[in-house]
């Protein structure tokens, strides 16, 4: 689970200069709930050519054991970039309902 | 190394540009963050202006970086990029670094870099600093809710440029800063677009290595601002490239080269009819704009041209 942020922090905790000292901690923040649409993938037409995950802003794709790209609904906004730009249609947008 | 010839799953899989960032869905910008730390990997600095890929990275508390940046003014990416890059040269000689190649990457918007930061951005490519700077160019000021830049292309709505009665949205041709960094004459200059990321890859990795400045202008769909559908900004971008209104060339040393698109052009009108920024134009505006294109392109091509004549000269005097 991702801990809460603090929308207000006290100026005696923060760092000198404003420093952020955990990279890439913006992970904390889940965007998957920004989705109105998710991608769901057909392994069958699949052939693994990694163009879903080169093209999403949101890195949420990540390759399993079998080379197929999964999509972590964590962070996934639901743009619909992977199911336009997958060359062979393996991907379809469909509607989140609740 | 280069990844020429590489398929997209064997490039590298480390994401340094992390998840959660608060890009809008389908930002190119975003994507092009993420792309850019994949062809340099961890051993660099980025300075950031202001702007949606500084705001959308860094939401105090939190960042989606896992390099050292920081993020400066709206003004002075260029400048401050400088300082680092010096402060690392000196501090190695001193020897309270260890001596290794650190790659110093500035980081602004078309605004931050067209408008304001011009001064700053041709400063630091006259006193010829080792550095990387990247234009993220979503052709307005977007961050602050979609005003125009001195690059907003011709033709275009934006909340300065309105289009109406009386107006067909913003009426100046949109500045070519890459030429402005050529006419510094540094050794090396490119554009980009993320939907060729192998292209980007290998063009921002050639800029990394390159001892100098090297000016990377990178055009980056922007589904909110262009009034774009968040899953097209992939193919936008593509037909930005193949109707020429966006072409993608390096100039090495002086030398250009275009590497798309390839010769016949697709007409302007299937890159204009995507986005909303351009729906009022009419027949009579959108052939204004392909005019200008063609030209654009022609020059480009005869500038092509120029470098080979050259080197035969410069060879043989
Ligand atoms: C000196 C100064 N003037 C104005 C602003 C307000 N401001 C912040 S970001 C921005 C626009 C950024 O546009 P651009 O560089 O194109 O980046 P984008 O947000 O489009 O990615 C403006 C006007 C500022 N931060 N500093
Ligand atoms: S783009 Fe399509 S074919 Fe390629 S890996 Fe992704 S789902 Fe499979
Ligand atoms: S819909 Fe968009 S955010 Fe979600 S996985 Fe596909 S490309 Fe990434
Ligand atoms: S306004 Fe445009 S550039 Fe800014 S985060 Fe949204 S999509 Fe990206
Ligand atoms: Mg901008």
């Amino acid at each position: 689970m991702p801990k809460k942020i603090d929308a207000i922090v006290s100026w005696k905790k923060l760092n000198l200069g404003c420093v952020i000292t955990e990279p890439g901690n913006a992970r904390e923040f889940l965007t998957g709930d920004w989705r109105t649409q998710r991608p769901i993938l057909d392994k069958d037409k699949c052939i693994r050519c990694g163009r879903c995950w080169i093209y999403c802003p949101e890195a949420a794709y990540k390759e399993d054991e079998e080379g197929y790209y999964q999509c972590d609904l964590n962070y996934c906004k639901g743009c619909g970039i992977c199911a336009q730009e997958c060359p062979v249609g393996a991907i379809t947008m469909v509607l989140e309902e609740e | 190394m280069p990844y020429k010839g590489k398929k997209a799953r064997e490039l590298p899989k480390e994401e340094l540009f992390t998840q959660g960032h608060r890009a809008c869905q389908g930002c190119a910008g975003a994507l092009a963050l993420r792309l850019i730390l994949k062809a340099v990997g961890d051993r660099v600095i980025i300075a950031a202006a202001t702007g949606c890929m500084e705001i959308i990275s860094s939401p105090f508390p939190q960042t989606a970086w896992r390099v050292p940046w920081i993020h400066v003014a709206f003004e002075n990416a260029a400048a401050v990029a400088s300082g680092i890059e010096s402060a690392l040269k000196v501090l190695m000689r001193k020897g309270k670094l260890k001596k290794e190649k650190i790659y110093v990457v500035a980081i602004a918007g078309d605004g931050g870099t067209a408008d304001i930061g011009l001064q700053s951005l041709s400063g630091a490519l006259e006193r010829g600093h080792d550095f990387v700077y990247v234009c993220i160019d979503n052709e307005a000021y977007m961050n602050t809710g979609i005003q125009r830049s001195s690059s907003t292309p011709f033709g275009a709505r934006t909340t300065t440029s309105p289009a109406g009665k009386k107006s067909i949205g913003q009426m100046t041709w949109k500045k070519n800063v890459a030429e402005i960094a050529v006419a510094h004459r540094i050794p090396y200059v490119a554009t980009v677009c993320p939907t060729y990321y192998q292209d980007m890859i290998n063009k921002l990795k050639k800029a990394a290595n390159t001892p100098g400045p090297a000016y990377v202008h990178c055009l980056a769909v922007c589904p909110t601002g262009w009034r774009v559908s968040p899953n097209l900004t992939i193919e936008v971008g593509r037909l930005a490239v193949e109707t020429g209104v966006f072409p993608l060339y390096e100039v090495i040393n002086g030398k250009y080269k275009i590497n798309y698109p390839h010769r016949r052009l697709k007409p302007v009108q299937e890159y204009l009819q995507l986005q909303g920024r351009f729906r009022h134009l009419t027949d009579e505006y959108i052939e204004i704009i392909q005019k200008r294109v063609t030209e654009e392109m022609a020059r480009l091509r005869a500038l092509e041209k120029f470098g080979s004549f050259y080197n035969n000269f410069t060879a043989h005097s």
